[in-house]
């Protein structure tokens, strides 16, 4: 399922003392089945493209496409649940959207919505209990009764339930620690690689954005400055400089030992390991001569 | 020697004690803070890092073992002046800023200890200065950003010129320009005062910056020492949910990769010193 | 939906209706409620309609948006000024189809109930709009400040006041934030029957409730930190200051209140 923003804008409190306008003329393409990372400062307006994703917010100028169905400004719009089922939505702290007496039954509440039946919604549930990680036991329990961490894999749990076609990820691991980030952030691109999930990830990260996306677009300001992969987003440090954002580390790194050297390794080291293997063959080849 | 600040001696404490099921969230714990010193604990979500956070000031009592506080056991009696002692600064911005403005938020403890008002006027602004927030004397709580907050959170906690200064994953909820300014407004202070630090994290960058590290794991303390002790057990560490040093995880990975290195390197500048000297000046 | 809106927000400013001592605005809210009754005929709600004006002239608020803002209430009106149209029985008929007779006292009356409700509502609405919550809070403590004599805890009450206020951006963002994520979940809060409806909410109002307590227990915490034991020996950081132009705003009430009682009928 393809998405596209066509000169998406936005206006918070439109007509009023307190309008704010979040988001200029934001252009994207989103193909079907890619990865696509979000990334820019705080209130640069990615959360605010997010929720236009999945029609949660209707551009106020501009369309948006999301598979057949179009959303733009003004129209009205029957198919929206259509999309809601198709897209789903992990909030940044996801938990507090838990509500139900027991973790089975929160996690079947959005299936239910959208008409699956109750069994199905049931196999699911536990299903997805058990893939991320949780013990069996937790279905039965209240969700306010565990923990940070277990919760925020229960309302992911919650939205990977619909059968998304695509899944909306704002600063999912935002406040876990570094364990339970890994295992989220593997948990997600594993989906992405098996089911075929499109994944679009915001992200303060730039590690992150930069070991799992296949393509990143730079929010600031409202707009979106930059779209690219990963290696063209990533080799022109002044601009990301501009828009407040950094290299990965490894990138950082890879600078430094390259000034020492006086010489450039052959790729852009997107991650530790891909780093650490350039170093290693750059190092031996090196010896050899 | 120098002057114990804060110290726990077999400290254990359980939340629900008549539950048998329960394990305490803290369990013989032991360590010491000196003046002047900035400690970090580290552990894992759960790990029952807040909790020796409320027994340090008195928010807990621990069912047994003892808290002292400057050589002091910590009891009803002493409770309010080691409270005026000791700043504390939370995770959460949001919930933590009492005033309806930043001004009034730091005003906040000043009043609670009725500091004379010509006096709370300028001890509200020096404050502010030094957290660099001057500017936003009026602003409301939901027009600044994570990291503003909590430098007002900050402000509003030295605002007494306490000795101590206790932030319990006071960076967690930030995002990384917000993380920055806390961290650089902590070492600043550092640097103009006497100010001891204690602070509760799992941003590696923030345990680094400490001069030892104390490290939890389900209740017990694992680990005490530099920061380089304690990032010296490698995977260790990151079987109990901790992240280790870049430079630290490329060395381990070269190594993986048949390139030999004279250590596994906490900074970067080591380890590129380490490939300059060992395998590329030849 | 609730960022529309502005009933009990401020809007910041620097109008001389913003810098009135908050406690002036207070008293002239509360003594404009009773002048508004001394009205009883035309000129005199005329009097009133342009004295209201008058004030949101001063207070640099823009008619649209005050208008705009308070739609729900201008609902609620139009409404009452209907209820009065049809139910009040007296004086000439002015207008007669099939069932419906309306007499000229109810026209008379519904414009009248209406006017006073509408300029009721508008000066409300400018003290709050150009009135920071904690300046209201302030306001209201040191008014309230004789009452505890009679062991009335104004400090602790006009505390719990400015911290709910402090709260209110926060749990409507967050409302808004639910809200939105339960209906990216399917649930709809907008369309079906009203038992549908009443189910719908169910699944906002729990995390609400779980948030807003998790906040009050945080907030508990951290002002036990600081040192905050109830009010006794505690000093102030707000101060107010009644200037002349306190006295005068509310004198020329006094002058409005005279005006239309010789105007009155
Ligand atoms: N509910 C809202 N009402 C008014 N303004 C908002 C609201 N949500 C976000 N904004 C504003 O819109 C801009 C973009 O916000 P957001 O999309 O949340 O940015 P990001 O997710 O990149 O931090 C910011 O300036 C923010 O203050
Ligand atoms: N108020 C409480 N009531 C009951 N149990 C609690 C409470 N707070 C924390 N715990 C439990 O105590 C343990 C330690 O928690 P905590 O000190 O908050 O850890 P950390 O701060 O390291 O994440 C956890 O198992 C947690 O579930
Ligand atoms: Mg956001
Ligand atoms: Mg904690």
């Amino acid at each position: 399922m393809d998405i596209t923003l066509q000169q998406v804008s936005y206006a918070y409190a439109k007509n009023t003392p307190f309008e704010k306008r979040a988001l200029f003329d934001v252009d994207l393409h989103i193909p079907s089945g890619s990865y696509q990372a979000i990334i820019g400062h705080t209130g640069s307006g990615k959360s605010t493209v997010l929720q236009h994703l999945n029609a949660l917010l209707k551009p106020t100028d501009g369309s948006i496409q999301i598979g057949d169905v179009e959303v733009s400004a003004g129209k009205k719009n029957k198919q929206l649940r259509k999309v809601r089922q198709k897209v789903g939505i992990v909030f940044q702290f996801p938990e507090h959207q838990l509500f139900d007496e027991t973790v089975l039954k929160d996690i079947m509440f959005g299936p239910m919505n959208f008409g699956v039946p109750e069994q199905e919604a049931k196999r699911r549930a536990i299903e997805l209990v058990s893939l991320l990680g949780l013990p069996d036991e937790v279905l039965e329990k209240s969700p306010f009764d565990l923990s940070g961490g277990q919760m925020r894999r229960v309302a992911i749990a919650g939205v990977l339930a619909m059968n998304p076609e695509v899944l909306v990820l704002d600063e999912p691991t935002a406040g876990l620690d570094p364990k339970g980030r890994k295992e989220i952030m593997d948990l997600f691109y594993r989906l992405h690689k098996e089911k075929g999930l499109t994944t679009i990830l915001v992200t303060h990260s730039m590690e992150d954005a930069a070991r799992y996306a296949d393509r990143i677009a730079i929010m600031h300001d409202g707009k979106c400055v930059l779209a690219g992969t990963p290696q063209e987003i990533f080799s022109d440090e002044g601009r990301l400089m501009d828009f407040r954002l950094e290299l990965p580390q490894s990138m950082k790194f890879q600078k430094k030992v390259e000034q020492m050297m006086g010489k450039k390794l052959p790729a852009l080291c997107l991650t530790e390991e891909m780093l650490a293997e350039e170093l290693a063959r750059f190092l031996k080849k090196e010896r050899e001569l | 020697m120098k002057r114990e600040i804060i110290s726990l001696q077999e400290v254990t404490f359980t939340y629900a004690e008549e539950d048998e099921n329960v394990r305490p969230a803290v369990n013989n714990v032991s360590y010491t803070v000196y003046e002047g010193e900035w400690v970090a604990i580290v552990g894992h979500n759960g790990s029952g890092k807040s909790t020796l956070a409320r027994l340090m000031n008195g928010l807990l009592f621990p069912q047994t073992g003892q808290v002292r506080v400057f050589g002091e056991a910590l009891n009803e009696q002493s409770l309010w002046e080691t409270r005026s002692q000791m700043g504390m600064v939370f995770q959460n911005p949001d919930n933590q800023f009492v005033g309806a403005t930043v001004q009034d938020d730091v005003a906040f403890a000043l009043e609670n200890n009725g500091i004379p008002f010509e006096e709370m006027v300028e001890r509200v602004k020096q404050s502010l200065v030094k957290v660099k927030m001057s500017d936003f004397m009026n602003s409301e709580p939901h027009h600044l950003s994570g990291g503003q907050k909590q430098r007002v959170a900050i402000a509003g906690a030295i605002a007494l010129q306490p000795k101590i200064l206790l932030l319990d994953e006071a960076t967690s909820m930030l995002d990384p320009q917000g993380r920055e300014e806390v961290l650089s407004t902590v070492r600043q202070l550092r640097e103009e005062t006497d100010l001891t630090v204690i602070s509760i994290t799992h941003d590696l960058e923030e345990a680094l910056l400490a001069d030892r590290v104390i490290m939890m794991n389900q209740g017990s303390k694992y680990a005490e020492g530099s920061p380089e002790e304690i990032f010296q057990r490698g995977q260790e560490l990151v079987d109990l949910g901790l992240d280790l040093p870049f430079a630290m995880n490329i060395s381990r990975l070269l190594k993986t990769q048949g390139i030999t290195l004279v250590a596994e390197h906490m900074s970067e500048e080591e380890l590129v010193n380490d490939l300059w000297t060992s395998h590329f000046n030849k | 939906m609730l960022e529309k809106m502005i009933f009990g927000r401020y809007i910041p400013g620097d109008s001389f209706i913003h810098r009135l001592d908050a406690r002036a605005k207070l008293i002239f809210v509360f003594l404009f409620i009773a002048v508004v009754f001394i009205a009883n005929n035309w000129i005199t709600y005329g009097i009133l309609v342009a004295f209201t004006f008058l004030i949101i002239r001063m207070s640099k608020i823009r008619l649209y948006f005050l208008i705009n803002g308070l739609k729900p209430v201008v609902i609620l009106i139009i409404f009452t000024f209907l209820l009065h149209l049809f139910f009040t029985r007296e004086g000439a008929v002015i207008f007669e189809w099939k069932f419906i007779k309306i007499y000229e006292e109810g026209l008379r009356q519904g414009i009248f109930i209406s006017i006073r409700f509408f300029v009721l509502v508008i000066l409300t609405s400018i003290l709050t709009l150009t009135t920071t919550p904690i300046s209201i809070t302030d306001a209201l403590e040191t008014l309230l400040n004789p009452l505890k004599k009679w062991k009335l805890p104004v400090h602790e009450l006009a505390l719990m006041m400015s911290i709910s206020l402090r709260f209110i951006p926060t749990l409507m963002d967050e409302t808004d934030k639910i809200m939105k994520a339960q209906m990216a979940r399917g649930s709809d809060m907008t369309t079906g029957s009203m038992k549908e409806r009443v189910n719908a909410i169910v699944p906002l109002l729990i995390p609400l409730f779980v948030s807003a307590f998790k906040r009050a227990e945080d907030l508990a915490t951290a002002m036990e930190v600081r040192g905050y034991k109830g009010g006794e020996g505690r000093t102030r950081y707000r101060k107010l200051e009644w200037a002349a132009k306190d006295t005068i705003i509310i004198l020329s009430l006094v002058v409005l209140a005279a005006v239309l009682v010789y105007f009155r009928s």
